[in-house]
């Protein structure tokens, strides 16, 4: 039987505004991190490079937006283009979710990592270029903005401003309710056993 | 209905629909230490199998010391890393190719070489390079590590249908102009997230001119334009590579197969959404100057700056770009010393990647000021190599000779730079930090990679011809 794990439904909290392009999966985690066995503990390197001025981690780049007071407990992620682009490396979405957040708002997503996140209860959400302009400006205007985001409805909302946002089905359905995949699919054993039996012999 | 070759392959794995979803059958699956052990620990927490542990194949390869044997010369993290695999292997009975044993290398280098990926197939592995494996007309590509743990549980993936994108690439190639180059020009015009949600066939008559070893170039970059897959048609170029091969079929199978693989071709009149047309005689020796890969210019050309884009959020990645890599718009690249030389990774670790190397490393020594190591792709790469005496030509030129892993193309090992080196990299990411925090990363060719080894600075390889 196909259990459930907790589902999204609708997700209200702060933002962190990362107003760049071209985020990729190596600054997301870099690979020094990934020599790990676990799925635990990510987030304490979360962008590490751009995060900590020194590679201890004890110095944090006041600089950096994660280490802006004003955002501290955001749990929703702004970006631009390609978000996620570069390595496959799953490890990505599990130091964003162990970090705090629920969801990342951005112009576009890579491919891949858009699937990671739908694996790991992370809910990525794609806005023209012009809505994002918006939601930076809002959070500009105002830290302590409370964005909305109703994953059933598909929308999100910011002060008077609300957008829609397009999601395939199944992967709503699995995030609302937090379907765990493998176990559907082995439900499909026999069609599986039957396409194994046609594959031709040389495979 | 005229087909793609992508649909072909597509439709001929597709087991069941599933609302806008396929469920797609998975023929292969390659894995690695970095991205399984949580995939099997999830099979382990549910009581799971590995449904087709004759279909899946591990190799040790990110994590790996390229200066010893041992699975502790990288420290107690790695070591552990990859003692999980080779415990995760033998619970569930899955061939691995361990540090030091012959068939060992690279996943993406040690899995053509071996025969295991067929043209027609779907190949997955927990690593965005898996789009190598398209060069064989296989449909491949990068998944993260709970569809690695969704695929050794049930040997099939939920897939949507992705767009197709076709890339001709028409005419000859000039002299000393390597696939390498082929592939950055491309990402250099359709940009990074160029292809983002399509796959890609390559054709025309310069990729059809390829060999087997230089198609693998252009597919596995296919990820750095932000493809799902790429793939190119087989033909008697691949069917001579793979004959004779370990996993390759045999006798009546292999017939068999060749005729099923003849039918693997793009038929006449079908459509792509996007189509992308490149003059072979156009492409210059290539050279990232930026921090993704989409930031490439010919060896000649001046460094561009955020004045040259038109585009608000491309003025302002050249802007951060330059700020990175430390170089100034209007730079000469032939002014711009380097530091380091990286030749290997799963893009360039092949033995037509070496001789290339080989061919300028016997022009001359290599610089004073640059450090520049050679990292095989595979065990079978380097013993060929060294069959070959090009090893003896390498060490005498300079360069360190290394054993096979991934390396410096991301430096899980201690194969690593550091802030303020400057290196000309035959690997295919150039992002911040890729191969050390602070570390600048220029894309080449193998070939433009050993001039700068030797002049010291990025060199136009077309002045080392013989």
């Amino acid at each position: 039987m196909s259990e459930s794990t907790t589902g999204i439904n609708v997700l209200t909290g702060t933002a962190c505004p990362l107003d760049q392009a071209n985020v990729d999966t190596d600054q997301i985690i870099p690979k020094q991190f990934l020599t790990s066995v676990s799925r635990a503990g990510f987030g304490k390197h979360l962008f590490h490079d751009w995060r900590y001025l020194d590679l201890e981690e004890k110095e944090p780049n006041p600089e950096f937006v994660l280490n802006k007071p004003e955002h501290a407990g955001a749990t929703i992620l702004l970006s631009r283009e390609n978000f996620g682009c570069g390595s496959s490396r799953e490890h990505a979405p599990w130091a964003l979710t162990d970090f705090g957040f629920k969801a990342v708002i951005a112009t576009s997503f890579a491919d891949i990592f858009y699937g990671n996140c739908m694996n790991n209860q992370l809910l990525p959400i794609a806005l023209t270029s012009e809505q994002m302009d918006s939601l930076f400006a809002a959070v500009a205007a105002d830290a302590t903005a409370e964005i909305a985001i109703d994953l059933p409805a598909q929308t999100v909302t910011v002060g008077e401003q609300s957008w829609t946002f397009d999601i395939a089905e199944h992967h709503k359905n699995n995030l609302v309710k937090g379907l765990d995949a493998i176990g559907q699919t082995l439900e499909l054993g026999k069609k599986i056993e039957s396409y194994e039996a046609n594959q031709p012999a040389w495979l | 209905m005229a087909k793609t070759l992508y649909d072909k392959v597509w439709q001929a794995h597709v087991i069941d629909q599933i609302g806008e979803d396929s469920l797609i059958y998975i023929d292969r699956h390659l894995i690695h230490e970095v991205t399984s052990p949580q995939a099997f620990a999830g099979l382990n927490e549910k009581g799971r199998k590995v449904r087709r542990p004759d279909r899946t194949f591990a190799t040790m390869d990110h994590s790996i010391s390229t200066r010893s044997l041992a699975l502790d010369a990288c420290g107690p993290q790695n070591q552990l890393q990859l003692q999980t695999l080779a415990k995760n292997c033998e619970e569930h009975n899955v061939k691995l190719f361990p540090v030091g044993h012959q068939k060992q290398g690279i996943v993406h280098v040690m899995g053509p070489e071996l025969g295991l990926i067929l043209p027609g197939m779907t190949v997955v592995c927990g690593d965005s390079h898996t789009a190598t494996h398209g060069a064989f007309g296989a449909l491949a590509f990068g998944i993260g590590t709970s569809q690695v743990e969704h695929v050794l549980a049930t040997q099939t993936l939920k897939q949507s249908r992705a767009k197709t994108m076709q890339i001709k690439v028409n005419g000859k190639l000039a002299t000393g102009i390597t696939a390498k180059d082929i592939i950055l020009a491309i990402i250099g015009k359709i940009g990074h997230a160029g292809a983002t949600a399509h796959v890609i066939e390559y054709c025309g008559e310069a990729i059809e001119a390829l060999s087997m070893e230089e198609r693998m170039t252009i597919c596995n970059m296919s990820i750095e334009a932000g493809a799902k897959a790429g793939m190119i048609a087989p033909d008697q170029t691949t069917f001579d590579y793979l004959q004779g091969r370990e996993f390759a079929p045999k006798g009546a199978d292999w017939d068999a197969a060749v005729a099923y693989w003849k039918t693997l071709f793009t038929d006449e009149g079908a459509t792509f959404d996007t189509v992308v047309e490149l003059e072979a005689a156009d492409i210059a020796p290539q050279v990232t100057w930026g921090t993704n890969p989409g930031q490439v210019i010919g060896v000649t050309t001046p460094v561009p700056g955020p004045e040259d884009f038109s585009d608000p959020v491309e003025k302002e990645s050249a802007r951060k770009a330059l700020a990175y890599m430390g170089i100034n718009a209007g730079d000469k690249l032939a002014d711009i010393p380097v530091s380091h030389v990286f030749i290997g990774s799963c893009t360039n670790g092949r033995i037509e990647d070496l001789r290339a190397v080989a061919s300028i490393a016997k022009q001359g020594k290599v610089s004073e000021n640059v450090t520049a190591i050679i990292v095989p792709g595979s065990g079978a790469v380097k013993r060929q190599a060294e069959a070959e005496g090009l090893d003896k030509i390498f060490t005498d030129a300079g360069f360190e000779w290394r054993l096979p892993g991934c390396s410096m193309c991301l430096g899980m090992n201690d194969d690593l730079l550091q802030a303020g080196d400057r290196c000309a990299s035959t690997s295919n990411r150039n992002f911040e930090g890729r191969q050390g925090r602070g570390a600048r990363t220029h894309l080449v060719s193998p070939a433009m990679a050993a001039a700068a080894a030797l002049r010291g600075k990025f060199a136009d390889v077309r002045d080392f011809q013989e």
